[in-house]
């Protein structure tokens, strides 16, 4: 669109044409207050906050419905505006209440700050105010009614940026409300309720404390947290979550959990389990002491030091005595990247051993290697929000993947992308697509074949819903699409998904995206969590990169294998580091008799329970570090929470490797290098195979003024080693630390590729849903709640929500 | 036929339902006359009335509600037999709107919008009817009566008790 000039309070501007004068100003720096205007939702006019002065026109203008035009003349501010707007406040506050004091919002509130500054404390109003009792809509949903400004941003929120339309206006005039989709009177406790997909997108829309949070309400004021921005650990997304803690006397609470800045990966957007499901960190049956199993069968709680001597002392007496081939190590799905990579690193140069896997939500193995010697085929999650047409092959990206499943929704609102959907069940998302194709249950393999080409497979994909025409179509359609963004669910993969990228690489301009679980799926695999290639998918044999390891070349035992090892008595040891694999994979306890078994984690989980030591986790919440997410974009995790008598996966892998006895210099890149003592920086002129090479982020400190890493619990010292070697993980480091994201495109040598049809598929989906979080989920009592909550309520196929339970 | 199955309608309300979908650019705009429609069959807005008005035009019930709660005309309680309308605004104002009101609160034993327990009368206070040139006017049901005063009310009230008003749908 053109430009147009138009002048603002005597500056002259330029927009592109179309801009709303709102948005114009607020680009050049100029505040228009408004209520019910939220960008991205659809104009409502409603507040007359934003009302300006616009020449030629005969009465005051709203800012937020007037397109910028050319040579338009607006007086932003003047006593008359000022009039206008307290007037609206006026009456505004003629209704809501005086409880500011103990209102959630106090403090935050958009309603306070305007009164504030326009002044409207006296009022002409002396009628009563029109009360009514608060409401629990949901677990975490509450309504305040008379807070209420009816600026319907809540309404739009839910049924346009969420497509779920729990919301409405209901009677008129000075007695509106905001009602939700259950009606007192069809609801079996006679009090009305919310039948939606519990998100809070409404809570954190309202601009006054009428919608509040259940999990936080009434629990502290604003002012009186700290705020800590972290990355969420439920789901693969990675959103960026603000973490509102508090001190409490055995470490530091977390009460809140929201998108405080908005400026996160995920914009705008927080679904539940970001702003609730952070209290299993306060959960009351964390393990808080190291506890070891005595000859007598009982767990005894002991000190750091005696676990940590008993740990180390079996391990290298298991290792030397068994040899590594004995040990097992599992990792996991939340832990940060340092951890994934130390754990990795510890298994194959300390433990001396390549049995080391992880609970695989999606095959990236096959993904990166697929896209070896290939640049920009790796998708962002920002490309959801921009790709003018998007194809999602299997996959519920609304219930495993909200805010992925937000973007693609506001991209089809805002910008009118194309979607299309093939998936065997009829997923939420379709009522965005342009098309979609239901394929026959378990036919996901034929959908990659079909899609890469091979027509014959259409025979598999048709049953008596969808004839073969249909998927012809459907296919034409995308190949017709001169750019595409496909994601990819957990369904496709291996030899399907090697078959599917090798097609879609062949065409231009087709970006590639894998989703997977949790916050760290990619990251664990990326770091080489996995018994046949080391990190950044780099495979065994042939590598140079990691020749340092002097890993054994051999490929280690999987997930499976390594159960099964135990079961014949084969498994001296394993160590499973925040991962439940008893109860993910169905493990008979018996078969781990003889294994000496320690466990890292939050709980007495059902692996935890067969433990011979268990050593208590931090959370991700309560660490530093960085994690990648399903797409590949690195971020930053700041600790927020704290517990008093836990430690983080880092710190307890160091320990432990400093018990066997390991060179820790080697183990991790701390202080001055391999050889050297003493308190300086690495400088990178000591470091192995690349020495000579700067240290970037020493440097990057140096020249800060701030302290090189002088301690070997700090996980940028690892993290160094990540940017040196892992290919792909040419990361900018002061992008990372100013806590943006960026997007790191998959880089494995094309030199030497795994055999993708040789290699077992050990994917097994979490299939979590908006109220489950694998393991972890089930310590959240905000989540037992929501699953209780919905388990009241028949499904009514509005908002298709699936509650089936992990 | 109706395109519904088990229709709440009478067979001729539920095949102008039907038609009513279909002349508009968008089927939601046929909410309101179908509300209105519905209530005189039905008496009042029922539940059931809700669900299958969102049914035929692809609403949610939340909608309907939304639309439904907006408009003071359109009831989710049933009135009596003979719903009695006062007119309160300025013409029947000035002409003794409210006494008429009061006299019926009083004869009747009822307030705003509520029913005599035996069901035969139920008291509005509404907006303009349209009457002016005669007011004060009621309405009962559709029927007019207008140039009111208490007294002539009184009769009125017999009259309907004694099943001789009309009963104008």
């Amino acid at each position: 669109m053109p430009d147009v000039k138009f002048t603002v309070d005597g500056k002259q501007l330029t927009a592109p044409a179309g801009t709303l004068l709102l948005e114009a100003c607020k680009t050049a720096g100029i505040e228009i207050p408004a209520f019910c205007y939220y960008p991205g939702l659809s104009l409502q006019a409603a507040c007359r906050m934003c009302v300006v002065r616009i020449e030629k026109m005969p009465k005051l203008q709203t800012a937020c419905t007037t397109p910028v035009a050319e040579g338009m003349v607006v007086t932003s501010e003047s006593p008359e505006i000022a009039q206008a707007r307290k007037a609206t406040l006026q009456l505004l506050l003629g209704n809501h209440p005086l409880d500011c004091p103990v209102c959630d919002a106090g403090g935050e509130c958009e309603l306070q700050d305007m009164t504030f500054k326009y002044g409207a404390a006296d009022s002409f109003y002396a009628e009563p105010k029109n009360h009514r009792e608060e409401q629990k809509w949901s677990p975490v949903v509450y309504f305040d009614r008379p807070r209420c400004i009816l600026c319907y941003r809540c309404v739009r929120m839910c049924g346009e940026g969420m497509d779920v339309f729990a919301l409405g206006i209901q009677n008129r005039g000075s007695s509106s409300v905001i009602a939700p989709n259950v009606p007192a009177q069809m609801s079996p406790d006679d009090l009305a309720h919310v039948d939606c997909e519990q998100c809070g997108m409404c809570i954190d829309a309202c601009p006054v404390g009428a919608l509040t949070s259940g999990t936080y309400r009434y629990k502290t004021r604003p002012w009186e947290m700290n705020h800590v921005s972290t990355i969420c650990t439920h789901c693969g997304d990675g959103c960026k979550t603000t973490l509102g803690v508090r001190s409490t006397s055995d470490g530091s609470e977390i009460v809140r959990g929201d998108n405080r800045d908005k400026s996160g990966i995920n914009n705008d957007f927080l679904c539940n389990k970001g702003r609730y499901a952070f209290d299993f960190a306060n959960n009351e049956d964390r393990i808080t002491q190291p506890l070891v199993r005595q000859p007598s069968g009982e767990m005894k709680p002991v000190s750091w030091e005696v676990a940590f001597d008993h740990v180390g002392k079996k391990f290298r007496e298991l290792r030397d005595t068994r040899g590594g081939k004995s040990i097992g190590v599992i990792g996991s799905n939340r832990t940060t990247n340092e951890e994934a990579y130390l754990l990795q690193k510890f298994a194959r140069t300390v433990l001396g051993t390549n049995n080391i896997d992880h609970h695989r939500t999606a095959d990236y193995a096959t993904f990166a290697h697929s896209l070896a010697g290939m640049t920009d085929r790796a998708a962002s999650l920002k490309d959801t929000l921009t790709a003018p047409a998007i194809m999602i092959l299997g996959g519920d990206p609304t219930i495993q993947a909200p805010a992925t499943a937000w973007n693609i929704r506001t991209n089809v609102r805002n910008n009118r992308a194309r979607l299309y959907i093939a998936n065997a069940s009829e997923i939420k998302l379709r009522r965005q697509a342009k098309a979609f194709a239901h394929i026959a249950p378990f036919s996901y393999g034929a959908l990659a074949s079909f899609i890469a080409g091979d027509d014959s497979a259409v025979d598999s994909l048709t049953h008596p819903g969808a004839d073969a025409a249909s998927f012809h179509n459907f296919r034409n359609a995308v190949r017709a699409e001169e750019q595409l963004l496909v994601l990819i669910g957990s369904d496709i993969r291996g030899g399907d998904l090697k078959r599917l990228l090798a097609f879609g690489t062949t065409m231009p301009n087709r970006k590639f995206a894998l989703l997977s679980d949790y916050v760290n799926s990619r990251g664990a695999a990326d770091m080489g969590l996995l018994p046949d290639l080391l990190p950044g998918h780099t495979t065994l044999a042939g590598n140079t990169t990691f020749a340092e390891y002097n890993a054994p070349s051999e490929p280690g035992l999987d997930m499976l294998e390594i159960f099964e090892a135990a079961g014949r008595g084969d498994l001296s040891a394993l160590y499973v580091v925040g991962s439940n694999p008893v109860s993910r994979y169905g493990v008979d306890p018996s078969s781990l008799k003889n294994t000496f078994l320690v466990v890292q984690d939050m709980f007495l989980t059902e692996t935890a329970a067969l433990a011979d030591v268990i050593l208590p986790a931090a959370n991700l919440y309560e660490k530093s570090g960085s994690v990648t997410n399903s797409y590949g974009d690195l971020q930053l995790v700041s600790k927020a929470g704290d517990r008093a008598g836990v430690r983080t996966d880092f710190e307890m892998i160091v320990r432990i490797a400093d018990k066997m006895g390991a060179n820790m210099r080697e183990l991790i890149p701390f202080g001055k290098g391999p050889r050297g003592a003493g308190t300086h920086g690495d400088m990178g002129q000591s470091r192995g195979a690349h020495s000579g090479e700067a240290d970037q982020h020493a440097v990057w400190l140096a020249a800060n003024n701030m302290e090189p890493k002088l301690s070997p619990f700090d996980p940028f010292a690892i993290l160094d080693e990540i940017q040196r070697l892992v290919p792909g993980y040419n990361l900018l480091r002061l992008q990372l630390l100013s806590g943006n994201d960026q997007h790191l495109q998959p880089a494995v040598s094309t030199a030497n590729l795994v055999q993708i049809s040789n290699r077992r598929d050990l994917v097994l989906p979490a299939n979590d849903t908006l109220f489950t979080s694998g393991t972890l989920g089930r310590y959240s009592t905000m989540l037992s709640d929501l699953q209780h909550n919905e388990s009241l309520r028949p499904p009514t196929g509005l908002t298709q929500i699936q509650t089936a339970a992990d | 036929m109706s395109t519904v199955a088990n229709t709440i309608f009478s067979p001729e309300t539920a095949a102008r339902f039907d038609k009513l979908v279909t002349i508009y650019p968008l089927k939601r705009s046929a909410l309101v006359p179908m509300l209105l429609y519905a209530q005189d069959e039905i008496g009042y807005i029922s539940d059931a009335v809700v669900t299958e008005i969102a049914q035929r035009i692809d609403l949610l019930e939340l909608d309907v509600h939304n639309v439904l709660s907006y408009y003071s005309m359109l009831r989710t309680k049933p009135a009596g037999k003979y719903n009695v309308q006062v007119c309160t605004n300025i013409s029947c104002m000035l002409r003794g709107g409210y006494e008429i009101l009061d006299h019926c609160k009083h004869k009747l034993g009822i307030g705003h919008k509520e029913t005599t327990k035996d069901g035969v009368f139920s008291l509005e206070e509404v907006e303009c009817i349209g009457a002016c040139c005669w007011a004060p006017a009621i309405q009962i049901n559709y029927d007019f009566h207008d140039d009111l005063t208490p007294d002539k009310v009184d009769v009125l009230f017999q009259m309907y008790r004694d099943g001789q008003g009309k009963d104008v749908k």
